[in-house]
């Protein structure tokens, strides 16, 4: 696992935003699984602002990728890169060695809860079922109820079945949130700040679950926060983001005063470095 | 004449279906317009139907369509539709491709539709009959229904009727978080258009019916009342189109009885019955607190 450089390749781009398959990697005459996330100097631009500039990353299949960096440095981008909500302006982007976005069934996503809308009517076994339909459900069948309080009981959140969404805590809304990301067996987790807004317990109760899941079933997970102690404690490789990598390694390699640094550009985060 | 025997009229049996068909097609957009944080759409829809009633008006008298043998030629609403349906494409566009919020941009093409549609009217020599009144328009005249215009709302209920079931549970989703909606695959932008279209059509139709200033309330009070005592989406979307239902046909006996404009029985009907939901609502959250 290395940050990926070298010359853009854009026949491969093109036949990538094709949807036909990515190039593999480089690498021996066997042919190697490709890597989970695969990411090639990616350039994205909102507006005038260069959000993302020459990212290059691979993480391979069984992988607990922390993604940190101060605020606007682009992480949430690059989960939607991933996710193939927004296609790069640069380079390429591949998730199992196709295109992003090509397998959302693939990938469990758990988005920030601060765009939740707590006016709509659902309630948590809805909300989890649409991990397995991918669309709202109107009648949750027996089979999608079984999957589904399976989920929930997995994240410890079996009571939440017939309780309404706008009525649950932070911390119940973010287990809800995992039920439905989980309950398609996904081979990667995806998480955008799965902490924010939740209390001490429900953080680490958050992280044991990822731990778990990973350990059960090998997937990948790849998460941002802003916990830098939290990626020091679970993250097995941490990439250092402030619009381009500032570090990309095992937690002791990145997680240092000079990467940091250049990163945050000050020195506020010696509470994290004590860990 | 009794309301019982008043049902063997023609023009009462219309007006009666022509109800019940723009009821189910407002009440089931309206659960989209309601959790979307849309009810402005529904005025501003209506008022570019106004706008395009105008340019329909003043095309169909200028070059001669009034002396047209076919009824719908002569019939603004031909114009109004497509007119509404351009006012819905735009702001769609404008939500998704500029940083100006959705009542920003309906607010735009709310007053530029009123303004052409007071343009027109104004400039129609007063001694031409449309066969359309300025208060028909604004207040509707469901009891004028003809065999033509309910025709014409059948074949747009038919079609969108079968759009809003079927895309229902990709509408849901993307209603209920259009991000996580688009990793799964659902193509929201292309559904939002589709959504903006359809009520463009449903309003500019059922306009003409139950009236300009009329049908923003059709979309927004059935589905609001029922989001006050359903627990899911699914039971918000069958309560919305049973009140609209209700309270079309509770509107027209009263407007029958007591000899006053349809527009206004229907939607204070549907004003009386989000009270009463409101009321339950409470009762419902009360009971839940001493759970």
């Amino acid at each position: 696992m290395s940050p990926h450089d070298g010359a853009p390749n854009e026949q491969a781009a093109s036949r990538e935003r094709d949807g036909r398959r990515a190039p593999a990697p480089e690498g021996g005459g066997r042919r190697a699984a490709p890597p989970v996330i695969h990411m090639h100097r990616v350039g994205v631009r909102l507006g005038d602002a260069v959000v993302l500039e020459e990212v290059s990353l691979e993480v391979a299949a069984g992988c607990f990728l922390a993604i940190v960096g101060p605020n606007g440095a682009g992480k949430s981008t690059l989960v939607k890169v991933a996710l193939g909500l927004l296609t790069p302006q640069r380079g390429h982007a591949a998730l199992f060695g196709e295109v992003a976005g090509a397998h959302p069934e693939r990938i469990g996503y758990v988005p920030q809860l601060k765009t939740f809308d707590r006016t709509f009517p659902a309630t948590a076994i809805e909300l989890v079922s649409t991990g397995l339909r991918r669309r709202w459900p109107g009648r949750v069948t027996r089979s999608e109820r079984e999957l589904a309080r399976a989920a929930l009981s997995r994240v410890g959140a079996e009571r939440l079945e017939r309780r309404q969404l706008a009525r649950l805590s932070g911390g119940e809304l973010q287990r809800a949130y995992l039920a439905r990301a989980l309950v398609r067996r996904p081979q990667l987790v995806l998480l955008d700040e799965p902490a924010a807004g939740v209390d001490y317990l429900a953080e680490h109760d958050l992280y044991d679950l990822l731990e778990r899941y990973q350990g059960d079933t090998g997937a990948t997970v790849a998460m941002v926060t802003h916990d830098l102690a939290a990626a020091r404690f679970h993250a097995d490789r941490v990439l250092v983001l402030n619009r381009r990598v500032h570090g990309f390694g095992t937690p002791d390699e990145v997680l240092c005063e000079p990467c940091l640094e250049a990163a945050f550009g000050h020195r506020g985060h010696h509470h994290a470095l004590a860990f | 004449m009794s309301l019982a025997g008043a049902l063997h009229l023609a023009f009462m049996q219309r007006a009666v279906a022509a109800g019940v068909l723009i009821a189910v097609m407002a009440g089931l957009l309206g659960v989209f317009v309601v959790q979307r944080r849309l009810s402005f759409l529904g005025a501003g829809l209506a008022h570019a139907a106004f706008g395009g009633m105008g340019l329909g008006a003043f095309v169909i008298v200028s070059t001669g369509l009034l002396a047209s043998g076919v009824g719908l030629l002569r019939h603004p609403v031909w114009i109004a539709v497509p007119f509404s349906l351009m006012a819905a494409l735009g702001i769609a566009w404008v939500r998704q491709h500029t940083r100006l919020s959705s009542d920003t941009a309906i607010g735009v093409f709310f007053a530029v539709s009123v303004a052409l549609g007071v343009f027109f009217f104004s400039i129609i020599p007063p001694d031409v009959n449309l066969g359309l009144s300025l208060m028909d328009l604004l207040f509707g005249s469901i009891l004028s229904v003809t065999r033509p215009d309910l025709l014409v709302i059948l074949g747009v209920a038919a079609v969108s009727v079968a759009f809003l079931t079927g895309a229902w549970g990709r509408l849901g989703y993307a209603t209920f978080d259009d991000e996580l909606a688009r990793t799964d695959g659902v193509r929201s932008p292309l559904l939002e258009v589709l959504l903006f279209a359809c009520a463009a059509v449903v309003i500019a139709v059922s306009s003409v019916v139950v009236g300009i200033i009329l049908m923003a309330a059709y979309l927004v009070i059935p589905a609001a009342s029922a989001r006050l005592v359903s627990r899911s989406l699914l039971q918000m979307t069958v309560v919305s189109v049973l009140l609209a239902v209700l309270s079309t046909l509770a509107g027209l006996a009263l407007s029958y009885l007591l000899d006053v404009p349809s527009g206004s029985t229907i939607v204070l009907t549907q004003a009386a019955l989000f009270v009463v939901a409101a009321a339950l609502s409470r009762r419902q959250k009360a009971g839940a607190a001493r759970q």
